[in-house]
């Protein structure tokens, strides 16, 4: 009987699972198998030399030959490095804000949710025309410092260009995750904090000793979102900078497609999109485990 | 080819049962037999050209009952994704358009066959407009477009500039004291278009750069860019180039397009014939359109844009080239011209046109094409040739040293020519 | 902190995260040439000077507006519905079952979040471009190869989301196993209680996955820019495109992007009490 049950459960557990997984076979692993066989080889999109192939000849191009290739790996980690905490900080005090019980709390968390339902085409499209030399970002700053501080071209300055993309991408996608830290505010227990309050403890002390720890298991997968997401920019590139001026903005996955697709050596871009999923899985796996006794 | 093995292999294996079940296989009716012929454009969303395309086919298709043109539409910006697909899956049209410069690209991968309209209709064509690659013509195009430079009259005399002649152009120098002088009375005097991206860069920079005596590439052997692209000359073009942004001559402030100058607030803009209508009417008649600078080996723009080609695997390859043929009539050259104010690849139909006629307010552009335009190299490696030149240009714009950054796109542009076994030259 | 300190912060922040919207809809209003010179003043959020709805005229009479919107209506809600019954599936036999086998899935579902589709877009294609396809011809069913050009290829391989069922697979883990084996006991199949009982009490994380599955749907833009040829399959975003020819038609590009936003946030506004409910119901671990 038993027997019998486990075996039900397993058929059943493929059965439900099947869908899903064959559906990610075919569009996700194929597609991804395929990029590995064509990373070896030095296939072109147009082109009718043959096919062959060449090793780990794309390999030693990207790290030995193509200082772009560093350049892009330098800017993404830097991207995200600075990605990471801001955003998560900056949705973590949003989310504090639009928890308090006042009037209107609801109304706000709607407007700061607003950006991350407007497509990021979009967005990049209207905040380039706000980061012109002549555009509203520059007059503000002019006003507001009354003359002192003359706006600059923000993206057309290899030391500004990077910055300037990720007050954008926080600003597009911080609503998100303001929303995944309400949730995990509203999970805890109103008690823990009278039980602070009742010791004494101010707002401070609330948050450091309440607030935080429980919101422990948030926090992690608010990590691990913004990671995968911050490593994998590209559209913004796409449209504002086509990774200019002079590298600063290029990053990974950018370089891959330009390589890949615009310079249609398809070969060289999937040995890139490859070197990009290895360094993906390793900053996974080692957030996993500097994380590990928090999941 | 590897990559169309390996995905054959799966989809064989996908698709057996389908044919062990006794399933038949679906009848080509993409360009099949029934006499219909598809054409793709790069035109969605230009209301103007599609409606003459359209008065053509609808004439074609009444003209004669043997074939049928069907119509598909595609958005310039994905255009040539479109097709890169297309082809990938065998699925090209019988008609498509391209832009002039990618066509070798194209004839050398096999999506297109010779053009093959009489000799007489190519021999009437401006030479721009007709896309020869290894001395076939694969394509052909209803219109050229040129660049120019965009001045007020008034402003030129206020300053006390010369009005440059096409017999007469700028020299480098006496360009740069112009703009030195204008630099006194705006913030940035001149706008070279820096905003844009894409194949603008290749389009409007190269001929500046064979205007100084270096190229894209060394055009005799299509082999190598070396010494073409970071010779002296280059180096001595882009280092202009680079002082033009550094000295708040020009810049990339956006967006993209040509009001800075209707605005007056650049006194030179370097622009292109579809902006010129709407400068004229701003500008009316103080407006001047100046050929370009000589920067020493003679003025030089831009030549070559969409034309027309036929893909290889089309069935009803006579058909195709009969409606070609058909379309190459002036009146609808001069409705193209009109419409979309390009200079009309025939004579007969700039005359009937009132942009580009004789005395028309326009015809400059005509001129500037017939003296000064030139085709970018034709070769299959172009694509990545102007893609490697796009890049390098904005990051000498940016700053970037001069000379290694051109060494650098030199030997990217080599290494794929040498990958490509010098393709097939 | 005093309760006025927050409603400034708060109005402060709301401008912050406004401004660019209101720019494009009052931009939306202007013709191109006041759109530019307005930019860099209070004019941009204005609407002041000549002001009308011309802007939208012209984008109906460049892109077939209406078709776009049915045909990424119709992409979206499939992608969004059968991604719901086929992830919560996924979801819940992960989560809620026992069988060999489903640590290595969970690994692979949650390996598939760090794959960016742009890398893997061009071996797509060419495996699409491959795959079988079944049709009607002369009303004989036939098959083919190839699905580019279809409306499958724009919803297909969306469907399965690894996201999607590692947040059901996190909800239903919060339901207590004792309800399962209840049911069990009472002699009801696993996909029994899947229908009648994990799926009523997750109207949270369903109204989650599918506000999450909605956006990047409705967004879709470099894949059907690739795939798609027949202009009466085209999808929104793939009509920006529209508005850059040789002139952008800037204007019209503001009246577009206003137009395509409006159905989502119309879409997020009336779920949005749920939606926050949810994500704060679904109680999302690492």
């Amino acid at each position: 009987m038993i027997r019998a049950d486990l075996r039900s459960e397993r058929r059943a557990g493929w059965a439900m699972t099947a869908p899903a997984v064959l559906l990610l076979l075919a569009f996700l692993i194929v597609p991804v198998i395929l990029g590995f066989v064509l990373s070896f080889t030095n296939a072109r999109l147009i082109s009718p030399e043959p096919t062959s192939f060449t090793g780990f000849d794309n390999f030693v191009r990207a790290f030995t030959a193509d200082p772009t290739f560093f350049r892009s790996l330098l800017n993404t980690f830097a991207f995200a490095a600075v990605v990471v905490p801001v955003q998560a900080g900056f949705g973590l005090v949003l989310a504090i804000l639009v928890n308090q019980k006042i009037r209107g709390a609801v109304a706000f968390r709607v407007i700061f949710f607003i950006p991350v339902v407007t497509s990021i085409v979009v967005v990049s499209i209207l905040w380039k025309f706000l980061y012109q030399p002549d555009g509203l970002i520059n007059s503000f700053i002019d006003t507001i410092s009354f003359g002192a501080w003359h706006g600059m071209a923000w993206l057309n300055d290899p030391g500004t260009a990077l910055t300037a993309i990720i007050v954008l991408s926080v600003w597009q996608a911080v609503g998100f995750h303001m929303l995944i830290w309400l949730s995990g505010l509203q999970t805890i227990p109103e008690e823990l904090y009278e039980a602070a309050r009742i010791d004494g403890a101010g707002s401070w002390r609330q948050f450091r000793d309440v607030t935080w720890p429980c919101l422990r298991p948030t926090r992690v997968f608010v990590l691990i979102t913004i990671t995968i997401a911050a490593l994998g920019l590209f559209v913004q590139i796409d449209v504002m900078t086509q990774g200019g001026p002079v590298d600063s903005t290029s990053t990974l996955v950018y370089h891959a497609v330009r390589m890949g697709y615009r310079q249609q050596q398809i070969g060289y871009g999937s040995a890139l999109s490859l070197v990009f999923f290895v360094l993906v899985l390793i900053v996974a796996l080692v957030q996993r485990y500097l994380t590990r006794d928090e999941a | 080819m590897k990559r169309k093995s390996l995905s054959m292999l799966a989809a064989a294996g996908l698709s057996a049962a389908l044919v062990l079940s006794g399933c038949g296989r679906a009848s080509d009716s993409s360009s099949g037999g029934s006499g219909e012929i598809t054409m793709w454009t790069h035109s969605a969303g230009n209301p103007g050209e599609l409606a003459v395309y359209q008065q053509i086919i609808s004439d074609f298709n009444a003209s004669q009952s043997k074939y049928k043109i069907v119509q598909q539409n595609f958005p310039q910006g994905s255009y040539n994704e479109a097709i890169t697909s297309a082809a990938a899956a065998r699925k090209l049209p019988c008609l498509l358009d391209m832009d002039g410069p990618v066509m070798p690209n194209w004839a050398w991968a096999g999506y297109l066959q010779p053009l093959g309209l009489p000799d007489d209709l190519i021999g009437s064509l401006l030479p721009t407009t007709v896309g020869r690659y290894k001395d076939t013509v694969y394509s052909a195009g209803y219109w050229d477009a040129a660049l120019s430079i965009l001045a007020r009259k008034s402003v030129l005399a206020k300053n006390n500039i010369r009005i440059p002649t096409v017999d007469e152009p700028w020299t480098l120098d006496e360009f740069d004291a112009a703009v030195a002088t204008l630099k006194s009375s705006y913030r940035t005097p001149l706008d070279l278009g820096a905003a844009d991206k894409g194949e603008w860069w290749s389009y409007a920079y190269s001929p500046m750069l064979q205007s100084t005596g270096g190229d894209l590439i060394d055009r005799g052997t299509m082999k190598s860019a070396d010494g073409a692209l970071n010779g002296p000359d280059a180096v001595k073009f882009f280092t202009w180039f680079q002082q033009a942004f550094r000295n708040g001559w020009a810049d990339n402030a956006g967006p993209v397009g040509n009001q800075r100058f209707i605005d007056d607030k650049v006194a030179l803009s370097y622009t292109g014939v579809w902006n010129a209508k709407d400068a004229l009417q701003s500008v009316g008649d103080d407006l001047l359109i100046l050929p370009p600078v000589d920067f020493g080996k003679g003025p030089k723009i831009g030549g070559g844009s969409w034309q027309w080609g036929i893909s290889a695997g089309c069935k009803n390859a006579d058909g195709a080239r009969a409606y070609l043929k058909f379309s190459f009539q002036d009146k609808y050259l001069t409705a193209f011209a009109d419409s979309q104010v390009v200079i009309p690849a025939t004579a007969a139909a700039a005359k009937a046109s009132k942009y580009f006629g004789d005395a028309a307010a326009l015809r400059q552009f005509a001129v500037l094409s017939q003296k000064f335009a030139l085709a970018r190299p034709a070769t299959p490696g172009y694509p990545v040739i102007s893609s490697t030149f796009e890049k390098a240009a904005k990051d000498i714009m940016s700053g970037a040293e001069v000379k290694s950054t051109l060494d650098t796109a030199v030997k990217a542009i080599d290494t794929d020519i040498s990958s490509q076994n010098g393709y097939g030259f | 902190m005093s309760r006025r300190w927050i409603y400034l912060a708060m109005t402060g922040l709301a401008v912050f995260f406004l401004f660019p919207l209101v720019f494009m809809f009052v931009s939306s209003l202007k013709p191109d040439g006041q759109i530019l010179s307005d930019v860099g003043g209070w004019r941009a959020f204005l609407p002041v000077g000549d002001i009308s709805f011309r802007n939208y005229a012209g984008v109906f009479e460049r892109v077939p507006v209406g078709r776009f919107l049915l045909n990424s209506l119709l992409v979206t809600t499939v992608i969004v519905g059968a991604g719901l019954v086929i992830n919560s599936m996924a979801g819940f036999a992960i989560s809620r079952m026992r069988w060999t086998g489903r640590r290595v899935v969970l690994s692979v579902v949650i390996a598939t979040l760090i794959v960016p589709f742009e890398t893997i877009a061009v071996p797509m294609v060419y495996w699409v471009s491959q795959l079988p396809t079944l049709l009607f011809q002369n009303g004989r069913l036939v098959y083919d190869f190839g699905w580019l050009d279809t409306y499958e290829v724009q919803i297909i391989p969306f469907i399965a989301n690894g996201f999607s069922v590692f947040l059901f697979a996190q909800y239903f883990s919060t339901i207590p196993a004792a309800i399962d084996e209840a049911a069990r006991i009472d002699g009801a199949g696993w996909f029994t209680i899947y229908r009648k009982i994990a799926v009523p009490l997750s109207g949270p994380a369903f109204a989650t996955v599918a506000i999450l599955t909605f956006l990047p749907a409705w967004n879709q833009y470099l894949w059907p820019s690739m795939v798609v040829q027949d202009e009466n399959l085209r999808p929104v975003m793939v009509g920006m495109q529209y508005f850059f020819q040789d002139t952008t038609a800037w204007g019209e590009i503001m009246a577009y992007t206003s137009m395509i936003t409006l159905p989502v946030l119309v879409v997020f506004l009336a779920f949005q009490r749920a939606f926050v409910s949810s994500v704060a119901a679904s109680g999302v671990k690492g």
